[in-house]
């Protein structure tokens, strides 16, 4: 029996004891209401069993002819129409497999929210993939043993395609749970007619010309990084003590009245309208921007690089068709499928060999040749990963430092 | 057997409002409670305890966000009533025939998503957009004013939100207010300014009550408005608790948070309705 249901039945008794009282006092009420409530989500809080030997549970899987792919929006290659999606169907046909794919995952939190309840009550959560950014609520599945542990043998592709710089991350070392959908990285984009000068460093986030016109991420894991890289810093093995020197330069940036806004998703917006002339700002969204018609802006890798982060495809524990994930995969791990994908969804891919599928096959050299999409080795050795949380308390120390800045 | 069903009746009549209650708000309200006073984290579970101190203690840090949003929230709504109490008037009273048609023009943006409507602000506000840019071109306006990420802007935004929820309540009172009153008062040699304010004005006060209520409660707590058309400096309290639950997945300190402003949310409502309540305004009118 799990810690959870225990306290669950401490609760429950302390309820009937309070109820049975003669005497309700106030505090015992109080108690009793919580503990009620507590009573009620008792069932939820209980641990799934967890497995104990992987290499047995997937020696007992079967193949099946399904496959439930969770993935967020606009980020696999679709047809002009919106019908067909042409690697999924050339899977389907390949395999014999049915790929159910859905577009459900709008933001890391809200889907941890969603699956992790279903997932902690040994329920199945209804997906056999799922694809879920590096940060915190990566780890906490990881913690939580929310994620199957992949076979590998059954992924070969992976060892012969993949970049180095998807290899072995530093959240999920060997890559024993995880493997990269996509990439990104956190820069600087900039507007050359509001700056009037090219940006090249974290520093100039600070410039006193752009007074009122900088863009910071309210994300507080993209802020802290920022600050640390601006003093010189990796934030991948950076230290509490080194948190707190980057918040005091991020606060002294705000107390300057530098930043206008820190923003979510919407800074784009802010950064077309010229709200913004330099920002933070994820590389995907420059690229898309200039091919809509902001040709102007541009993304910098700043001097002290930039920060990468992974969406990765995982199969969380309860998936009924895992055998169809590893699959699922093997076949994204080759030139020709990734380069399908690649050329929709221009982040960066994790298969280098894709720009030449790209280049010759699909002949598309916007695509092949974005330096946004395929990064020259020299840019990806100037990247950093962010610092992976150790454990919950680890992360709150971070945003205890982080928080305050964004909201005072 | 008769008298029994007869004195039940009401009681079964109401009882769809009693489930709808107990589901939709005393057993959330419980489980917020009950999570304010839990302690653990997210990975290894929460147990329940009985300390009230760290749930009044999640105030302190927050203090200033607290002010905004109060602060925010009474400027909104004194703002709301203002613009939308001449607007109510003029459809109850001059609108004649087409008064349906004003209230559907009223209600019209409100068909589209909320989020969609704040994000159009921030279109039209942006600093070089097509409302600021001519006027700073025209040098009507300095060049590095804005509206945009400021305290101004979420006001406007929470303004521009409950407007219709204001315009309504008002609406209702003011259109069945006897118009043979306001005749009477100028047979009576009132002036016109002298009858709005002795029959027109107290007799709408409980719109002007159930109006201000509905726009206060809802802005107080707003995060959105602040969250897209706010800069630096305009967090409100909806938007820490946002922040605690979702980004920090601190859930005891997001449910107190909340508990201390349904605190003193009700205290508020409870002075409020205590110093200009209806008992008050019926005395004022009678």
């Amino acid at each position: 029996m799990s810690q959870d249901d225990q306290s669950g039945d401490k609760s429950m008794q302390a309820f009937y004891r309070g109820m049975t009282q003669p005497r309700l006092s106030r505090q015992n009420f109080m108690r009793g209401a919580g503990a009620a409530m507590m009573a009620a989500l008792a069932p939820q809080l209980a641990r799934a069993e967890t497995v104990k030997d992987w290499k047995a549970w997937w020696a007992s899987q079967k193949p099946t002819k399904e496959f439930v792919f969770a993935n967020w929006p606009l980020y696999i290659d679709t047809s002009t129409d919106g019908k067909d999606r042409p690697s999924i169907d050339a899977f389907e046909k390949q395999t014999g497999i049915n790929v159910t794919y859905k577009e459900v995952i709008q933001e890391d939190a809200p889907f941890y929210a969603q699956i992790a309840p279903v997932l902690k009550s040994g329920q199945p959560s209804g997906y056999d993939m799922i694809v879920m950014t590096d940060g915190w609520y990566l780890t906490e599945l990881l913690m939580q043993k929310f994620l199957v542990p992949i076979w590998r043998e059954k992924v070969p592709n992976f060892d012969k395609y993949a970049a180095p710089s998807v290899k072995n991350p530093p959240y999920d070392p060997g890559n024993k749970h995880t493997m990269v959908w996509q990439s990104g990285l956190t820069g600087i984009a900039y507007n050359p007619k509001m700056t009037k000068r090219e940006i090249t460093s974290y520093e100039d986030l600070w410039d006193p010309a752009f007074a009122g016109h900088v863009g910071m991420f309210s994300d507080v894991q993209e802020l802290g990084c920022a600050g640390l890289l601006k003093l010189g810093i990796n934030p991948t093995t950076s230290t509490p003590a080194e948190w707190e020197k980057a918040a005091a330069t991020l606060k002294e940036q705000k107390a300057k009245g530098l930043v206008r806004q820190y923003y979510d998703q919407s800074y784009i917006n802010a950064l077309e309208n010229g709200d913004i002339w330099i920002t933070m700002a994820w590389s995907g969204d420059i690229y898309q921007a200039n091919s809509k018609g902001y040709k102007d802006l541009k993304f910098v890798v700043p001097k002290q690089g930039a920060v990468i982060w992974h969406d990765n495809m995982c199969i969380p524990v309860g998936a009924k068709n895992p055998l169809s994930a590893l699959e699922w995969m093997n076949y994204y791990y080759t030139p020709e499928v990734a380069g399908m994908v690649e050329d929709y969804v221009n982040y960066i891919c994790p298969v280098p060999a894709a720009k030449d599928y790209i280049l010759n096959v699909i002949k598309d050299p916007a695509v092949a040749n974005s330096p946004l999409v395929f990064p020259p080795q020299s840019e990806l050795a100037r990247v950093h990963e962010y610092y992976a949380f150790k454990n919950y308390a680890d992360y709150m120390k971070w945003n205890n430092i982080f928080n305050p800045i964004v909201q005072s | 057997m008769r008298q029994a069903r007869g004195f039940l009746a009401p009681y079964l009549l109401s009882l769809p409002s009693w489930v709808y209650l107990l589901a939709f708000f005393l057993i959330p309200l419980a489980s917020m409670l009950g999570m304010a006073l839990a302690v653990g984290d997210p990975i290894s579970g929460y147990t329940m305890s009985d300390n009230y101190q760290e749930v009044i203690g999640a105030f302190t840090g927050y203090e200033s966000s607290f002010v905004r949003s109060f602060w925010y929230g009474t400027a909104s709504t004194v703002i709301t009533l203002a613009i939308s109490y001449p607007v109510a008037y003029w459809i109850a009273f001059y609108a004649g025939r087409h008064k349906s048609t004003y209230l559907f023009i009223i209600m019209l943006p409100f068909f589209v998503s909320f989020v969609i409507r704040v994000l159009a602000w921030e279109f039209i506000l942006s600093d070089q957009g097509f409302l600021l840019g001519p006027l700073k071109a025209l040098g009507v306006l300095p060049e590095s004013f804005r509206i945009l990420s400021t305290k101004w802007a979420v006001i406007g935004g929470l303004v521009y939100n409950s407007f219709a929820y204001y315009v309504l309540p008002l609406y209702v009172v003011l259109e069945k207010i006897d118009r043979r009153l306001v005749r009477a008062a100028n047979d009576l040699y009132a002036a016109p300014a002298t009858a709005f304010i002795k029959i027109i004005l107290p007799l709408s006060a409980p719109g002007i009550f159930a109006g201000f209520l509905l726009v206060f409660v809802t802005n107080v707590g707003d995060y959105v408005n602040a969250a897209l058309l706010g800069g630096p400096g305009t967090y409100m309290v909806g938007n820490v608790i946002q922040d605690a639950f979702f980004q920090s997945q601190d859930y005891p300190l997001a449910a107190s948070l909340s508990s201390i402003l349904m605190l003193m949310l009700m205290i508020a409502i409870l002075l409020y309705s205590k110093a200009f309540g209806t008992d008050a305004i019926q005395e004022y009118a009678a």
